[in-house]
């Protein structure tokens, strides 16, 4: 088992036909993922060949769940149709949605996550800007890629998606149940705390690892969240004790602002929790060892 | 990107909202230029992105033209925290009779927008909020509703704005908001926001960021930008599609994806405590699925800055293919030598990840003597640091 997104999984992928969607669908369909269409208006009815596979292309997400059964949208589209593709997803009232475009207007992430709250929020929506979820062996859906490491006893939810690759591939003589990427962008779907919780409760999650990075408080939320919910033991690292305030690193949402968002804030909110802190990605690695041993 | 405020001031008199009239000057036969279109008394503010322009001497009162040039001679070209003062803004004065405070922003934590508004407005506002903050009213506002009438009239109402001024404050909360969407700001702030002696509430001060991810639907925006504080590296960087950012170190840092290279700094900066306390010279994310050609560009901009005397270039291949990332090394330091440019500075490479064997090889079988090739990212940031205290 894992969380979110298992064996049965029923893949869509919004954007199949464009260059990103049809190369990471042809990824997820290798590592095993059961991707069953996609979507595309422009092209609904057509059925687009991924290395032997033939995909059906929907015009609607709604029609691909009632064809298909599909209950993930992975989506693909470029910034300024992000927002509607989301909508849609929402409207189809999907189970999850997987937004992997970067670069998305903060007004736009903002009008989707309230649409989503006002309607119940029967859709979980990961990202935006984000690599996406995989449950190693099992299915993936997104861009993390498959082969770093076997499926194991460890749950990771990261801000960041390399160091997602660095942590799993530090880590993968243990292995992972699931690892989730929810982004780096100021206004996200999932939390740290969503996954936090989902690993918990999770049977064939043992312990969890969980990277952040510089910018708002959601790993000190995240942490008052541990202290009073979290049994498993929970290993933390934050990337950016180095950085300069006032300078945006790479995500949108990875800035100091004042005195708020540092990494060492969070690191001391993570601790006084009980979660133990690595300085470097394999110091955090090693600490997860110990924690498991 | 945050604005001048006369920047702001320009913004936020396009979208209807009550402003003084105001210019902006680069030189004082210019700021003499404007106080006469502008008559009588005027003020002359220093154009800096960083608070506290007030105490620094940055403000200054001038009546009629000839003081008006004057005080801009005083004020362009002084150094208020660091920031140089290129330009003033001149504007009318105004007599100030009530200062409140207003401000939209991102709330981050709870994913939606937010309206801080305060009767208690001016340069204390900060005191304020932190030992009286019941006089400080934070309103949520939903990003699908936005700011109509009716929640304008919640916000006076929470901030409990005088009656007298209900009505203008309604007004300019409905368009501020309006301005705040249309330009897809993360920020805008008034502060004051003034009644004046003939009772008019007047916008008197502007502080506005805009979110770059926007730029797509604002290509006027564009041209806000501030080419005198961009530094000449970060220009370059940006017009081959880098994501780069200047810092003040030795070691320049090249990775994939924004937190790895976040991390990298982290490390290279621990390693340089034990190495002559060097530290990183930039931040560069090549982003996902890079080609040769763009760790090619990247190399290049990082080995343009003088700064720099060894290169660490970290990369864990996720779609990123680790043999293209090694064919850039090699094709950039090729490059380089066939324009005659001469690259003495050593780099220092960890691969890791998708065709990671691959990518190894390829830089062993090029034998050039500045590629060392290490394979943790520890070990390579090490070497990094020690290379560049031995290059100081």
């Amino acid at each position: 088992m894992a969380i979110w997104l298992t064996k049965d999984s029923k893949v869509i992928v919004q954007g199949i036909t464009g260059s990103e969607g049809s190369k990471h669908t042809r990824r997820m369909l290798a590592a095993g993922t059961n991707v069953v269409g996609g979507t595309n208006p422009r092209k609904a009815g057509t059925r687009v060949d991924f290395d032997g596979t033939e995909l059906p292309v929907f015009g609607t997400v709604s029609e691909a769940m009632k064809e298909t059964g599909a209950d993930v949208t992975v989506i693909f589209v470029p910034p300024a149709f992000t927002k509607a593709a989301v909508i849609e997803a929402i409207d189809a009232e999907i189970p999850l949605a997987v937004v992997i475009t970067e670069g998305i207007p903060v007004q736009d992430s903002a009008a989707f996550w309230s649409y989503n709250v006002a309607r119940g929020e029967r859709t979980r929506i990961i990202g935006p800007n984000c690599p996406g979820i995989a449950s190693p062996g099992a299915s993936n859906a997104g861009i993390i890629p498959a082969d770093i490491t076997p499926a194991g006893r460890i749950g990771l939810v990261s801000k960041s998606g390399t160091l997602t690759y660095q942590m799993m591939f530090e880590l993968r003589d243990i292995g992972f149940s699931t690892a989730v990427g929810i982004g780096g962008d100021p206004v996200i779907g999932t939390t740290h705390i969503d996954a936090l919780k989902a690993f918990q409760d999770d049977p064939d999650t043992d312990a969890i690892v969980m990277i952040g990075e510089i910018g708002g408080d959601a790993e000190e939320r995240a942490a008052e969240f541990i202290k009073a919910n979290v049994t498993k033991p929970v290993v933390g690292y934050i990337a950016g004790f180095t950085a300069p305030p006032g300078k945006t690193m790479g995500h949108a949402g990875a800035i100091i602002s004042g005195s708020a968002g540092t990494a060492d804030a969070k690191k001391t909110a993570l601790e006084a929790a009980g979660v133990k802190v690595g300085k470097t990605p394999s110091e955090t690695a090693r600490l997860m060892r110990e924690a498991m041993s | 990107m945050d604005l001048f405020e006369y920047q702001g001031r320009d913004l936020f008199e396009r979208h209807g909202l009550p402003v003084l009239g105001g210019g902006v000057a680069q030189t004082p036969p210019e700021a003499r230029a404007i106080a006469e279109r502008l008559g009588g008394k005027v003020v002359v503010k220093a154009q800096v992105k960083v608070g506290g322009r007030g105490k620094a001497g940055g403000v200054k009162l001038a009546d009629g033209p000839d003081e008006a040039q004057a005080r801009a001679t005083d004020i362009l070209g002084m150094d208020i925290k660091g920031h140089t003062v290129h330009k003033v803004m001149l504007a009318e004065t105004a007599d100030i009779k009530e200062e409140y405070y207003f401000s939209y922003l991102l709330d981050r934590a709870n994913r939606t927008f937010l309206c801080i508004a305060s009767v208690a407005g001016g340069m204390e506002i900060e005191q304020v909020a932190h030992e009286q903050p019941d006089r400080v009213a934070r309103i949520s506002i939903d990003a699908s509703k936005g700011v109509d009438e009716a929640k304008a009239r919640e916000i006076v109402a929470a901030a409990k704005f005088p009656a007298e001024v209900a009505d203008q404050v309604t007004d300019i909360a409905v368009k501020l908001w309006q301005a705040f969407v249309a330009e897809d700001a993360t920020l805008v702030e008034v502060n004051p926001l003034a009644k004046v002696g003939d009772g008019r509430v007047l916008l008197l001060d502007a502080k506005v960021t805009l979110d770059e991810n926007a730029a797509f639907r604002h290509p006027d925006h564009e041209a806000l930008v501030d080419q005198s504080a961009v530094d000449p590296l970060e220009q370059a960087a940006k017009a081959k599609n880098l994501n780069y950012v200047k810092l003040d170190g030795e070691v320049g840092i090249i990775g994939n994806g924004a937190g790895l290279v976040m991390s990298t700094l982290d490390v290279v900066a621990y390693a340089g405590e034990r190495h002559g306390n060097v530290k990183p010279a930039n931040f560069l994310d090549i982003g996902g699925g890079a080609s040769a050609q763009v760790m090619a560009n990247g190399l290049e901009i990082v080995l343009g800055d003088p700064s720099v005397k060894s290169v660490f270039v970290n990369v864990f291949g996720g779609i990123t293919a680790c043999d293209e990332v090694a064919n850039g090394i090699i094709q950039a330091l090729a490059l380089l030598a066939e324009r005659g440019e001469q690259v003495t500075k050593p780099l220092v490479v960890r691969l890791d990840g998708n065709n990671a064997e691959a990518g190894r090889a390829i830089l062993d079988g090029a034998k050039n003597p500045l590629v060392e090739r290490v394979d943790t990212m520890d070990g390579a940031a090490e070497r990094a640091a020690e290379l560049a205290a031995a290059g100081k």
